[in-house]
C-alpha cells in the first residue's frame, strides 16, 4: 500500500454535502486528493440559469475551504448515448427504467473513472453511501451503514475491476454524522438540501419533461375485466403500483396501476392496495452482474430488493446463462415492476443485481407488466 | 512545485512598476477627478496624461478615448452604443464568427432587440476574407466589427483592407484589439478604424480597466448615465489608480513593442523545436504569418484537452484551451469549431500557450519538456 500523501484520489464532487464530508475527510488523512465535477446535462433556462453552474460554484466554494484544486470535466455526450438513450428507450416500451443504476455503470465508474485514471489517480471516491472491503483477498461491497441512505442498490452493477478503484469515504458514517462533520468544518454545502428525483430532471414536473422527448398517447383505463375507467394521458407517465394521478372517484377502495397493455394503450387500473394483480413471485433479469469474479453456484438463496429502499426478501436465484437469471421469492411480492433493478444481498454484503424484465405469478408471465 | 505561466492572452502579471504607480497613486491621490478642489486637479491630472498617452499609441485624438471597466464594457460600448444611435439609418451588423464572446454575445442580444447579423466565416487558417465583408455590406449595414487578432489562435485580421473598403461605405467600423494592443503597432487613421477595444489586464496593467476609442463623430450612445465624465459617454467616477496604471503598462508596452515582439517569436520557435525533436505527434492550429507572437495554439492528437489541462496544471503549467467555460467545464472553442467544422478533431484535443512578460527562455523549454510528458502519458507512448 502507498502512503496517503503518495496516493491520489480523484473525488467526483456534486456540490452536495456528501462527497463535499468524502473529500474533507480523505484530506484530513493526508491524501493527495483532486475535486472533480461532472457535468452530464445541460439545463440552461432562458435566463441563463443552469444547475450544474450552481452546484459547480459550490464545488470551488468548498475545494477553495479544503485547499485541494478543482476541475471539471464534461460528459454530457456519453451521458446522452449510454444513459438518456437508455432512459428514453426503456419508456418507449412501457417500462421504468433506472437512470442511476445506468449512470454509475457506464458515466461515473466508468467514464469517469477513466477520466480519473488518466489524471494520475490511484482511487476514484464519491460520496456513496456504500462500503467497499477487502474479504478473503476480494474486493467485496457492503451496504452503507446509515440503512435509510444506503446505495448499493445503484451501484449493483460494478465489477470487481471498478470497486477495486473505488472509496466511499462517508459509507461506515450516517447522514447525521456527514453534516455534522460538514458543519464543524464549515462547508460551505453544510446545509445545502439534498437533491432529489432524477438528476437531469431535478425538482421540475416530469410529466412536463417526458413529454419533450416522447410523443403522449392518451388512452383509455380499464380493469382486468375490461371495464373502463377513464383515461390516461400517455402510459409513460405511469408506474406499476402507483395510486395518484388516476383521477378514478368513487366508492371502496382506492384504484392502483395494476398493468400496461401497449398494444392497445390501455392503461390497466385495480382496487385495493393488496390487490392480487399487483402481486408476484418470480421474475426473470437481464443484465446480471456480480461483484466478484468468483464462479457462483448454479442456484442459491440470498435476498433482494426490487426497487429502492425497500425491505430486503427472501429468494431463490437460478443462473440461466447469458447474464439473465430467474428469481423465485419465498413470498410474494407487491408491484415489482419491469425496467427497474433486483438488487442481491448475502447479509451486508451487495453481491450484485440486473433489470426486472419479465414477471411471474404461479409460473404465469403476467403480461401487462412485464 | 514550481509553477510555470503561459497563459498570457487569459491575463497577465502586473508589471513592477504598473504595481509602483498604482500603489503611488492610492496613497498619494485620492480625489475626484470632477472636484474642482487641487484634490481633484491631481486626480485629472493622472486621467488626462493616460489619455493622451493612450490616444498617442493608436495616433487618436485625445478626446477620442473613454475609459471603461475593461475590454467586455468597451466591446458592448460600441456595439450597443452604435446599434441603438443609428438604428434609424439601418438594422445589419457585420461580424465575424471568431469574435470574443463580449462581441458574440453583445450580437446574440442584438438581434433579440430586432437587428440583424450576419457571422462571417473564416478559411482553415483562422482568417476572414475581405471579399466575404464586401460581399455582406448592405445599404442598411450600420456597423461591421471585425477583431484585430483573435485570442485563440492568434492571427491578425485584414483590418487595414477592411478599414479601406469601408471608406466608401456609412457603416462604422469597430475592432475589439484587445489581444493585439501592446504588441502590434496600431494607427486607427491610416486603418480606417472607427471603434477600438482595449484592455490592460493583457499588458500587464491591472483588471478593471480598458477603453473604447471612438473616432470624433461616431455616434453611439452611453450605456451608463449619470455624472458627465468620459464627456457624458460613460459615467461614473473614475477609477485613479487603475487608469494611473494603465498609462504605466501603455508606456512600457509601447517602448518595448518590437524587442518583445522579437523574444516571443524565439520563445515560441524554441518550445516548438523541443517539441518537434521530440517525436510527439502535434499540428499549428492557424497560420504561421500575420499572427501574433505570443500565441501557439497546438492540436495533440490522441489527447483530451480536459485531460491535457488538469495533468499540465497538477505538472504546474497554467495553459488553457483558450474556450469559454460553462460550469468549469470546456465547451468546444467556437474559433476552431469556425476553422475546422463542428466534427474535428483539433476541437477536443487543442491547448493555447501564450507567452508573457516573465518568462524565460529557460522555462520555456521546460515549459515544453513537461508538455511532452504529459502528452506521452496521455497517448501511451
Amino acid at each position: 500500500m502507498k502512503k496517503p500523501e503518495d496516493t491520489r484520489v480523484v473525488v467526483g464532487m456534486s456540490g452536495g454535502v456528501d462527497s463535499s464530508v468524502a473529500a474533507y475527510l480523505l484530506k484530513q488523512q493526508g491524501y493527495d486528493v483532486i475535486g472533480v465535477f461532472m457535468k452530464n446535462w445541460d439545463d440552461t433556462d432562458e435566463f441563463g440559469v443552469c444547475t450544474a453552474t450552481e452546484d459547480y460554484e459550490d464545488v470551488i466554494r468548498v475545494c477553495n475551504q479544503i485547499g485541494i484544486p478543482y476541475y471539471a470535466v464534461n460528459f454530457e455526450k456519453e451521458y446522452w448515448d449510454k444513459v438518456f438513450t437508455y432512459f428514453l428507450d426503456e419508456y418507449k416500451a412501457g417500462r421504468t427504467p433506472n437512470p442511476d443504476v445506468m449512470c454509475n455503470k457506464e458515466i461515473k465508474f466508468k467514464a469517469f473513472l477513466e477520466h480519473a485514471l488518466k489524471l494520475g489517480a490511484d482511487y476514484l471516491a464519491t460520496g456513496h453511501y456504500a462500503q467497499v472491503k477487502i474479504i478473503d483477498g476480494e474486493y467485496k461491497m457492503l451496504r452503507g451503514k446509515d440503512v435509510n441512505k444506503d446505495q448499493t442498490y445503484f451501484l449493483n452493477q460494478l465489477s470487481q475491476e471498478q470497486i477495486s478503484k473505488v472509496m466511499f469515504p462517508i459509507g461506515h458514517m450516517d447522514k447525521k454524522r456527514v453534516r455534522e462533520i460538514a458543519k464543524e468544518a464549515g462547508l460551505a454545502t453544510a446545509t445545502k438540501k439534498d437533491s432529489t428525483g432524477i438528476c437531469f430532471i431535478g425538482e421540475r414536473n416530469f410529466k412536463e419533461f417526458l413529454s419533450k422527448y416522447l410523443p403522449a398517447q392518451p388512452g383509455r383505463m380499464e380493469t382486468l375485466t375490461g371495464e373502463i375507467k377513464g383515461f390516461h394521458e400517455g402510459l409513460m407517465y405511469y408506474t406499476i403500483g402507483q395510486r395518484h394521478g388516476l383521477g378514478i372517484g368513487g366508492s371502496g377502495d382506492p384504484w392502483f396501476v395494476v398493468g400496461k397493455d401497449l398494444e392497445r394503450n390501455v392503461l390497466l387500473v385495480g382496487q385495493g392496495y393488496d390487490n392480487d394483480a399487483l402481486y408476484s413471485d418470480a421474475i426473470i433479469a437481464t443484465n446480471v452482474s456480480w461483484v466478484s469474479d468468483k464462479e457462483k453456484p448454479a442456484q442459491f438463496s440470498c435476498t433482494a430488493k426490487f426497487r429502492y429502499r425497500q425491505p430486503d426478501h427472501g429468494v431463490t436465484v437460478t443462473l440461466l446463462g447469458n447474464n439473465t437469471a430467474r428469481v423465485e421469492f419465498d413470498e410474494p411480492i407487491r408491484a415489482v415492476t419491469p425496467g427497474q433493478a433486483v438488487v442481491f444481498y448475502n447479509g451486508e454484503e451487495c453481491l450484485g443485481g440486473g433489470t426486472i424484465d419479465q414477471i411471474f405469478k404461479d409460473n404465469e408471465r403476467l403480461k401487462y407488466v412485464g | 512545485m514550481e509553477r510555470y505561466y503561459v497563459d498570457h492572452a487569459a491575463t497577465s502579471p502586473l508589471h513592477p512598476d504598473v504595481i509602483e504607480v498604482m500603489t503611488e497613486t492610492m496613497k498619494n491621490t485620492f480625489g475626484n477627478p470632477s472636484s474642482i478642489h487641487s484634490f481633484g486637479r491631481e486626480a485629472r491630472k493622472i486621467i488626462d496624461e493616460a489619455r493622451g498617452s493612450i490616444a498617442d499609441s493608436i495616433h487618436a485624438d485625445f478626446q477620442e478615448i473613454v475609459f471603461t471597466s475593461g475590454g467586455t464594457e468597451a466591446d458592448n460600448l460600441a456595439l450597443m452604443g452604435v446599434a441603438f444611435a443609428n438604428r434609424g439609418r439601418g438594422k445589419h451588423i457585420i461580424t465575424s464568427q471568431i469574435e470574443h464572446h463580449a462581441v458574440l454575445h453583445t450580437c446574440e442580444a442584438l438581434e433579440k432587440q430586432g437587428f440583424e447579423v450576419t457571422y462571417l466565416p473564416v478559411d482553415s487558417q483562422g482568417f476572414v476574407s475581405v471579399q466575404d465583408v464586401k460581399a455582406a455590406l448592405r445599404d442598411d449595414t450600420i456597423l461591421v466589427s471585425i477583431m484585430f487578432a483573435n485570442n485563440e489562435v492568434g492571427t491578425v485580421q485584414p483590418i487595414k483592407a477592411i478599414g479601406d473598403l469601408l471608406a466608401g461605405h456609412p457603416a462604422y467600423f469597430h475592432t475589439d484589439a484587445v489581444q493585439a494592443y501592446g504588441l502590434l503597432p496600431i494607427d486607427v487613421r491610416e486603418m480606417g478604424i472607427d471603434l477600438l477595444s482595449v484592455s490592460a489586464h493583457k499588458l500587464n496593467g491591472p483588471k478593471g480597466i480598458g477603453f473604447l476609442y471612438a473616432k470624433t463623430g461616431v455616434r453611439f450612445i452611453p450605456a451608463l448615465y449619470g455624472g458627465e465624465q468620459e464627456r457624458k459617454r460613460r459615467a461614473g467616477t473614475e477609477n485613479v489608480p487603475a487608469i494611473a496604471g494603465f498609462k504605466k503598462a501603455v508606456d512600457i508596452s509601447q517602448a518595448e513593442l518590437g524587442e518583445k515582439t522579437a523574444f516571443y517569436e524565439q520563445l515560441r520557435t524554441s518550445f516548438l523545436e523541443t517539441l518537434q525533436t521530440s517525436g510527439i505527434d502535434f499540428k499549428i492550429n492557424g497560420a504561421e504569418e500575420n499572427r501574433l507572437p505570443h500565441i501557439v495554439n497546438i492540436s495533440f492528437p490522441g489527447t483530451n484537452v480536459e485531460q491535457m489541462l488538469v495533468n499540465l496544471d497538477l505538472e504546474g503549467i497554467a495553459a488553457s484551451s483558450g474556450s469559454a467555460c460553462t460550469a468549469g467545464s470546456l465547451e468546444p472553442s467556437h474559433v476552431l469549431s469556425a476553422m475546422y467544422g463542428h466534427q474535428a478533431d483539433e476541437l477536443t484535443n487543442s491547448i493555447r500557450f501564450s507567452f508573457g512578460y516573465g518568462i524565460t527562455l529557460g522555462q520555456t523549454i521546460t515549459i515544453a519538456e513537461k508538455t511532452v510528458k504529459v502528452v506521452k502519458r496521455l497517448t501511451g507512448k
